[in-house]
């Protein structure tokens, strides 16, 4: 092959590469396709120069195969689809993009303190209005996420009010219920709103095409980013929070007060939103992350519940079911879930099983083992001592969580085997998404009714 | 002859699966062998081949390796998995319903074929 031949394939695989929905190997493949076809058409008597041309133009134009390639991909297209464009090719957008998460940001640390121009101070030195504060505080930040990303996604018109939907109803039911002081239901929908709201958040960000698998499976990879980049911040701003009281308690000034009532809360609430932004931006730096993530994290998991269950029946003690205990179990299960999720999200879902995968089994496995025994204990303490919002709520997603791990397992099994592809997997996980989200509703407004706000 | 985009598209699969049913095989050389049984009636844009190979090899009906070309090109070759032909299998049942009830229609509305007059 000519020189000129080699200069015109490498133009080409640049050209190619630019493209976010083909990678590397992807070119690498179609090259052997084009140098193929060059020499066909080589040997029917074309000269090199015709024979690359033909060979270009049957590959099809472009945009039309680059589209192809995005339908087939669109996990490599979730972040460029509404991300800056690349600079090469100017970025009127990335800017106003900035610029709106940063004024929702804004919006959000304005919004967590409105309320004390009404007289409701944030907690900390005065706890009058704690459970005010812990009742509304996903409210005071994933609506204007959600409004974010229905004007990122560019939500249509007759959408919007399902969007808004979930938030009206979360703010009305949890201010208009009369709860008990300091009662069981009151906690629970404390711990239920996010993840309901949350799910929420998901509809304006699959731009109310929340029905789509591949839209589902992009939330799910973009709250796993999101949490990673939220981690961060809220890491780098304690440090900063604590630096700040030291310098100046140094020069015998307290700012205490100036940070836990306006810096801290401020920030907490605005990182929502910057790192929902980060995510959506520079999605590509930290991409290599989340596998990094899974892969450090998934074997110490593997170890805690073995090391767990080996122990129990080494000793034989069964778990005692303090209440602390449950949520704690809960929380754990739910954690291992998190990790799994994560897993899959980060997965190339064509790679072949390998041994990673086999430990994820062993791990959604032992979390199974954990799960039964802690229904167990859960469905023992209530037969002893009857029903109440905590046991009912624990239960409840005991079973779900234990749905989702025997479905998860026998996935796994079926895929470790070259039984099922790795996509059945995710298709799982996509579609029990509606589960959490009917439970956390039903817990948030109807156990207070059911048990009468206690 | 040109056929219709869609049906280049409905027909994709099955044609894939049947070829990759005969042995491993790589992109260039599906679409050569397209060509050929069709003689040149079946003409795909090349470059469409290759998302319908990544689909199915995501639907697990598929398994790919890279290997090497006999001038020592890297190249990706394809071959069915089991699954792969069980959806041959359903494909080819459901072809051939489209097929005989087509032949039906064709013959009752009388006449030879068009395309054999």
């Amino acid at each position: 092959m000519s020189q000129l031949l080699e200069e015109r394939i490498g133009e080409w695989r640049a050209w190619l590469l630019r493209r976010a929905a083909l990678q590397t190997r992807d070119v690498d493949e179609l090259e052997d396709h084009l140098r193929g076809q060059v020499s066909a058409l080589g040997q029917a008597g074309l000269d090199e120069d015709e024979a690359f041309l033909v060979a270009v133009k049957r590959l099809g134009d472009l945009d039309s195969l680059s589209r192809e390639y995005a339908r087939e991909y669109s996990e490599r297209l979730w972040k460029q689809l509404v991300m800056a464009p690349r600079a090469d090719e100017g970025s009127p957008g990335a800017g106003r993009d900035a610029a709106v998460a940063v004024g929702l940001a804004v919006a959000a640390a304005v919004a967590i303190k409105v309320p004390e121009l009404f007289g409701r101070p944030l907690p900390g030195a005065d706890d009058t209005y704690l459970s005010f504060y812990s009742r509304n505080l996903s409210l005071f930040v994933l609506p204007l996420l959600a409004a974010y990303f229905a004007w990122k996604r560019w939500l249509d018109a007759t959408l919007r009010p399902w969007a808004a939907l979930p938030f009206v109803a979360g703010a009305l039911i949890v201010n208009l219920l009369p709860f008990a002081p300091e009662g069981y239901t009151e906690v629970l929908a404390v711990l239920h709103l996010p993840i309901a709201l949350w799910l929420g958040v998901g509809f304006a960000y699959a731009g109310g095409a929340w029905r789509d698998h591949a839209h589902r499976m992009n939330f799910l990879r973009f709250s796993g980013e999101w949490f990673i980049y939220y981690a961060l911040i809220a890491f780098g701003g304690g440090v900063l929070t604590a630096f700040t009281a030291f310098v100046f308690r140094a020069i015998g000034m307290d700012v205490e007060y100036l940070l836990g009532s306006w810096v801290v809360p401020c920030g907490a609430v605005g990182a929502v939103l910057i790192a929902a932004w980060l995510v959506e931006a520079k999605q590509s730096v930290i991409e290599n992350m989340a596998p990094v993530l899974t892969r450090l994290f998934t074997p110490l998991f593997v170890l805690l519940l073995l090391s767990f269950l080996v122990t129990m029946v080494w000793t034989g003690s069964a778990i005692d079911v303090e209440r602390e205990v449950l949520i704690g179990f809960d929380l754990l299960l739910a954690l291992v879930l998190g990790l799994v999720l994560y897993a899959i999200s980060a997965r190339d879902p064509v790679a072949p099983p390998g041994a990673f995968d086999a430990l994820q089994l062993v791990l959604v496995g032992a979390a199974l083992i954990v799960d039964v025994l802690a229904l167990w204990a859960i469905a023992a303490r209530i037969s002893s001592f009857g029903f109440s919002p905590n046991k009912v709520a624990a239960l409840g997603e005991n079973v779900i969580l234990l749905v989702n791990l025997a479905g998860a397992a026998w996935l796994y099994a079926r895929f470790l085997k070259g039984r099922a592809p790795f996509a059945a997997l995710e298709r799982w996980q996509t579609a029990y998404l509606p589960v959490y989200a009917l439970w956390a509703w039903l817990v948030v407004a109807l156990f207070p009714v059911i048990f009468g706000y206690r | 002859m040109n056929l219709d985009k869609d049906l280049v598209a409905a027909s994709a699969t099955p044609l894939v699966l049947a070829i990759l049913s005969e042995g491993e095989s790589y992109g260039y050389a599906l679409i050569k062998r397209v060509a050929e049984l069709s003689g040149g009636e079946l003409q795909w844009t090349d470059g469409m081949l290759y998302p319908v190979l990544h689909r199915l090899e995501r639907n697990g009906y598929v398994q790919s390796r890279w290997g090497r070309s006999e001038v020592g090109r890297q190249r990706k070759y394809y071959r069915l998995t089991k699954q792969g032909r069980d959806e041959l299998a359903r494909q080819r049942r459901q072809w051939r319903v489209v097929d005989s009830t087509l032949r039906g229609l064709w013959l009752a509305a009388g006449g030879p074929e068009p395309l054999e007059a």
